[in-house]
């Protein structure tokens, strides 16, 4: 097992690489540079300013050049916001986005699970259609209409929560993004829970267990949950990933320092060193959580071994 | 249930705290579009920074509430009969936020510091007028023999390369703000970390937290601290224009420097007099690519030009937060008088589309031989509407349009590259208050912003000529003759002058509406 | 683990001459909520085909009186718009207004002015959208005083009208259009290139299984916007390029999903035994893993297609795909969000559409899940 881990993690070393590579040269592609604005630069001043970012070398040079200082964990300084360095970003921003994943997550995971299981026992039955056209409802609406329609409900109309900001991390700041992150993870939890469970109960190991008078929470709980949690295991693996990285619209809207923004932001401002850091930051996550899957899957499904 | 009511709890607990600390000192929640890319004046180039940096630091001269130009660091000035030799007197009592006195060693550092190439600074052009600043900028010449002097402390003496009469109105530009030099020289770039920043204007820097808030705290070493009301101010980038108008009225920000052009109905009647509209200087045009066959004829340039409602763009698709704008320069302008307006301004849209027909006729198009030309935006709700408004007033002429909207990097990058386009979105909001601020723009030598490849020696000639005129009234007349052909020849179809928008609580006083639409927080106070 | 009784389904299934897919059929046809989604999926379809054909108004058709005028049942212009509006007319044609009747459809006018009057101010009538067929009659000898007729032209925004003025409905419409037929060929792409990716994948394991998936690791962490952008740069707008751009970013996760399941049911009796009966690799995937993995398949296929919607939306905001006049839902409700306070029909009618498709699909898949399940027999 510990093998097994440790040859992942190293497997990880060449994928990064090869992600590195690929976008680097893919950002370079795109139209327009950092120093293209609505104001044209004066030439002798876009070339001082390629030279202190040495955006004038060749690019195999600046590839080079940035694979030497990620090599040391250094990021690089950001083209935008000039005075801080990639790192101080993250470090500053991260932490605020995964603290808001985690907390979306394990909502969607409970009230989901929750919604699931419930539908699953109740199949074809008013029941299930009330709780899954509920939680459908979620991943129906974009997060661009609920986000303004949560703050204005509540925020403007009723005035029980704060509208935005992030206040260092006030709880009742983050209710409403927690929320918003949360519904459309809620929805697909509880349709892949109610799937697999429906055929984890009809199954004969939960059959069995029924047979020999298990109680019935028991037998859902210990038996029929624990193989239809497979599913659920495989689709949170990216979606976590996706979440504790940040979201562009739900950080934008409720003006939160988060990573998320920074995506965007880099891309759209061509911050060459800032999408970089995003793209290796959201890579890691994604061959973390992956791993993590693939672990989680064979404590639960003893059919899967890895020796 | 339980949840909701704790949150409520908590709420209530929360609002308590802040209503007790804002009892103890006044806090002003400001509104500001965007993040700055950087708080080294030097080095920046946006109207969002220049609202933090006029906050943190004063330069020779300063804005009033009203946007005009008020003695700042300099008590007084004279200018010498040539218009060239500017001499600066400082006042005594001027004092660096760490106690450090200002003197004009001061300002030779920081304007040698912005004109050298090293910096990097993207919008030195702007201090052009002073002797070779051009030449040391492009590293032609040493930083030596930058035109600026410290004749004593107190006294500084600025000498332009040609007589400038805006250019006071340029060193309340934020590229004139001074930088501190010693904590320049110790620290390098990180002098502008809140921990290492010292400045000389009302306030000084106290964080920095990029995507959330920049936090300033009143300056107790600054001469009017005594007139300073507010206590700490903090901005907030509100990147999403609607997520700000909401805050703004649950009460978390009490101005906000831009709104929803989308909700201007709404704004308008739920938010009444909070919700404010000035005239800005600014025009929003479309640059006409000169190099296309079909667009290089006058006539297809002007009856474009002619058939677009202005009135219906200004009013129905920005909501009246622009005015129908007839010339590039828009009126109101220092220096200049009534601007060279189209001369089709108050002609009925019946006659002048009647006209813009017989035009496209004799340029040969026509119903049954379209004109296809496509309109290049960048992606923004209004950006979009105009063009499809505006591809619907020119479909009488038989113009078929194609939209393509990009991201602003492609647009701009395309625009400078003189890509592939017919017609293309563009803006200007000038610099000062000066018509040669906008005209320059289509001078055939001016690279980045002459978007249309216009080159038309006679207006060059006349642009030169003004430029060497000090008498005002005869430079105003001559500038005006070159919007004139200008006007007649159109490499760009000016639409609408800006509006400035900003959503101000019925609690603040202090925050005038002015053309430039500079808003100093020494002015702003707010009542509980 | 397993018994005897399900195993060996598949293949009882094709002795008895029934098909596993005839039984699928009849449990859809028994599923009344599949049926009734079914039944709302056709109709909006039928409807983003024909509707904007029936509509009286084109979708791209501009009416500058109408700018964002609110959704409403009876015609406009109301009846207190009438006589305002006429007025307003007038008045941009530079005459007075004497009298003013109104009979029925036509109104009639007396105008003068301190010159002769213009004949071509009935041109005023025509370019706005409240009058038509403007006729200045009754001159007086002077000309400088006439009798103006016009009718007025009644029009019906059900929906209400955007910022520019034109008709959500017939917009709302045409954009299920472009929305229907993104979401379904995206997912399409991605879902056959998932499947066969991920249970290939997932059945060969080992290293193969390894290399396939670092494959999509990497895939998975490349820089989306850049990516799209750089396709537009490369290939300019292209519709087809927009399913391609979808398809290819979407197929990653159920390549996840469907390896997921593949390596639990490679473990299974029957797959052993086809195995030990030397069934060929491609056919033991074909006969065994892909069906067994169809369930999972479909449940995330209805939650694709919305994300496949949604994701368009984002993909028009950056300028590849659906360029005005042209749009699709997405669009339309991210433009109508923005409008939330002050035009809310510019939200809510997409917004219904988007929804009960999205729902209806959801429902079918519920529906086909539970048909094409082999061990609910």
């Amino acid at each position: 097992m510990h093998r097994y881990v440790l040859g992942r993690l190293l497997g990880a070393i060449p994928t990064l690489f090869l992600i590195i590579t690929l976008s680097f040269f893919l950002i370079r592609i795109a139209p327009g540079g950092p120093f293209d604005l609505e104001r044209p630069l004066e030439a002798k001043v876009m070339e001082n300013l390629s030279k202190i970012y040495h955006l004038n070398e060749p690019l195999w040079k600046q590839y080079l050049l940035y694979l030497q200082s990620i090599a040391r964990l250094d990021f690089g300084p950001s083209f935008y916001f000039r005075d801080f360095s990639i790192n101080e970003l993250f470090a500053e921003s991260l932490p605020i986005s995964m603290q808001l994943g985690l907390s979306a997550l394990a909502l969607a995971l409970v009230v989901g699970g929750i919604f699931g299981v419930i539908a699953a026992l109740r199949q074809n039955r008013g029941t299930d259609y009330a709780v899954m056209a509920a939680a459908t409802l979620g991943v129906t609406v974009p997060n661009f209409v609920v986000a303004p329609l949560l703050t204005l409900s509540l925020g403007v109309w009723l005035g029980w929560l704060p509208v935005g900001g992030w206040n260092n991390g006030a709880f009742v700041n983050a209710v409403l993004p927690v929320v918003t992150l949360a519904l459309p993870q809620i929805a697909v939890v509880a349709r892949l829970t109610r799937g697999s469970m429906i055929e984890a109960l009809r199954s004969n190991h939960v059959r069995t267990a029924r047979a020999y008078g298990l109680t019935k929470w028991l037998v859902i709980v210990v038996h029929a949950l624990r193989g239809a949690i497979l599913p659920v295991v495989s689709y949170l693996g990216p979606a976590a990933a996706a979440l504790l990285t940040g979201s562009v619209v739900v950080e934008t809207i409720f003006g939160i320092p988060g990573i998320g923004r920074y995506f965007v932001q880099g891309a759209l401002n061509r911050d060459y060193t800032l999408v970089m850091g995003t793209v290796v930051v959201v890579a890691c996550f994604v061959i973390l959580f992956n791993l993590l899957v693939d672990l989680i899957y064979a404590v639960l499904d003893p059919r899967v071994r890895y020796d | 249930m339980m949840k909701s009511l704790r949150v409520t709890a908590l709420a209530t607990a929360l609002m308590a705290a802040t209503s007790l600390s804002a009892m103890a000192e006044m806090v002003y929640h400001r509104g500001n579009s965007a993040d700055p890319e950087t708080l080294d004046q030097h080095k920046t180039s946006t109207v969002y920074e220049a609202h933090i940096l006029r906050d943190l630091y004063e330069g020779l001269v300063a804005y009033s509430a009203d946007g005009q130009i008020i003695p700042g660091t300099a008590t007084e000035w004279t200018v010498s009969d040539d218009g060239k030799v500017y001499t600066f007197k400082l006042r005594p009592e001027a004092k660096w936020s760490n106690g450090d006195p200002v003197v004009a060693g001061d300002f030779v550092y920081s304007l040698k510091r912005i004109m050298n190439p090293e910096t990097g600074a993207k919008y030195a052009s702007v201090l052009y007028p002073i002797l070779n600043a051009e030449a040391v900028n492009k590293g032609e010449k040493p930083g030596d023999e930058l035109g600026v002097k410290a004749i004593d402390d107190h006294t500084l003496e600025i000498t332009l390369g040609a007589p400038t009469p805006f250019f006071v109105d340029l060193l309340a530009h934020q590229t004139g703000l001074p930088v501190h030099p010693a904590s320049v020289d110790k620290f390098g770039s990180d002098f502008v970390k809140p921990e290492n920043m010292v400045t000389n204007g009302a306030y000084t820097l106290a964080e920095f937290v990029p995507n959330d808030h920049i936090k300033a705290v009143k300056n107790a070493n600054y001469y009017d601290a005594a007139d300073v009301k507010i206590d700490s101010v903090y901005y907030y980038p509100t990147e999403d224009r609607g997520a700000a108008l909401r805050r703004f009225q649950a009460g978390e920000l009490d101005t906000n420097n831009d709104a929803p052009t989308e909700q201007v109905e709404f704004m308008k009647t739920e938010l009444g007099d909070q919700f404010r509209v000035a005239p800005y200087l600014g025009t929003y045009y479309y640059a006409v690519n000169m190099k296309d066959e079909n667009l290089a004829k006058r006539e297809v340039r002007q009856a474009l030009s002619m058939t677009i409602d202005r009135e219906f763009l200004a009013d129905e698709i920005w909501g009246s937060t622009m005015v129908a704008g007839y010339s590039l320069v828009p009126p109101g302008i220092g220096n200049y008088g009534e601007p060279a307006y189209a001369d089709y301004k108050d002609m009925s849209m019946i006659d002048r589309e009647e006209k813009a027909i017989e035009l496209m006729k004799q340029a040969g198009f026509g119903p049954d031989k379209p004109l296809k030309l496509t309109i290049n935006y960048n992606t923004s709700e209004n950006h979009k509407n105009t063009a499809v408004a505006l591809a619907d007033m020119w479909k009488p002429l038989g113009v078929e349009i194609e939209l393509i909207n990009t991201d602003t990097k492609t647009h701009y990058a395309m625009l400078r590259d003189k890509g592939d386009f017919d017609l293309a979105r563009a803006g200007w909001i000038g610099d000062y208050s000066d018509p040669q601020n906008f005209l320059f723009l289509v001078e055939s030598d001016n690279v980045g912003f002459n978007y249309a490849n216009y080159a038309n020696p006679d207006y060059d000639k006349i642009m030169d000529e003004a430029a060497g005129t000090v008498d005002l009234e005869k430079r105003a007349e001559i500038l005006k003759s070159a919007e004139k052909i200008f006007m007649d020849d159109l490499p760009f179809i000016p639409m609408m002058y800006y509006g400035s928008m900003n959503l101000v609580s019925d609690k603040v006083s202090g925050f005038e509406d002015n053309l430039l639409n500079v808003h100093p927080t020494r002015w702003i106070s707010i009542a509980e | 683990m397993t018994t005897l009784s399900s195993a060996p389904v598949p293949d009882k299934a094709l002795a008895r001459g029934r098909s596993l897919w005839d039984d699928a059929r009849d449990r859809l046809l028994a599923n009344r909520a599949a049926m009734a989604s079914l039944f709302v999926l056709v109709a909006i379809t039928l409807v983003s085909i024909i509707g904007p054909m029936l509509s009286p108004h084109p979708f791209d058709k501009v009416y500058r009186d109408y700018v964002k005028v609110p959704a409403s049942l009876s015609a406009y212009p109301a009846e207190d718009q009438i006589q305002p509006g006429f007025e307003a007319v007038l008045k941009r044609a530079r005459v007075t207004i004497e009298s003013f009747e109104r009979v029925g459809d036509e109104v009639r006018a007396r105008v003068s002015s301190r010159r002769e009057i213009d004949p071509r101010i009935t041109r005023y009538f025509e370019r706005s959208d409240l009058f038509v067929d403007p006729q200045l009659v009754d001159w007086s000898a002077d000309k400088t005083a006439a009798t103006l007729t016009a009718n007025v032209n009644f029009v019906h925004f059900y929906f209400g009208t955007d910022s520019n003025g034109r008709d959500m409905m017939t917009r709302t419409f045409i954009a299920g259009r472009v929305s229907l037929t993104i979401g379904l060929l995206a997912t399409v792409v991605a879902i056959t290139i998932g499947v066969i990716y991920g249970a290939t994948s997932g059945y060969l394991g080992g290293r193969v299984d390894q290399v396939m998936m670092r494959v999509v690791d990497i895939l998975y962490s490349l820089p989306f916007i850049f990516f799209v952008i750089m396709l537009v740069v490369f290939f300019g707008r292209n519709f087809v390029l927009m399913f391609i751009a979808v398809g290819a970013v979407e197929w990653l996760d159920m390549a996840r999903i469907v390896r997921g399941q593949t390596l639990t049911i490679k473990r299974q009796e029957y797959v052993q035994a086809a195995e030990a009966m030397g069934v060929s690799d491609g056919g033991i995937l074909r006969r065994h893993i892909i069906p067994n993995t169809l369930g999972p398949v479909v449940v995330y296929m209805t939650l694709l297609v919305p994300k496949v919607i949604l994701l368009e939306s984002f993909l028009s905001f950056l300028g590849l795909g659906v360029q005005e006049p042209m749009t699709s839902w997405g669009v339309l409700i991210s433009e109508g969000a923005r409008n939330m306070q002050g035009a809310f029909w510019m939200l809510i009618f997409p917004a219904i559409f988007l929804t009960s498709t999205l729902f209806a699909l959801n429902f079918i898949g519920d529906g086909l899940r539970d048909a094409l399940d082999p061990k609910d027999r």
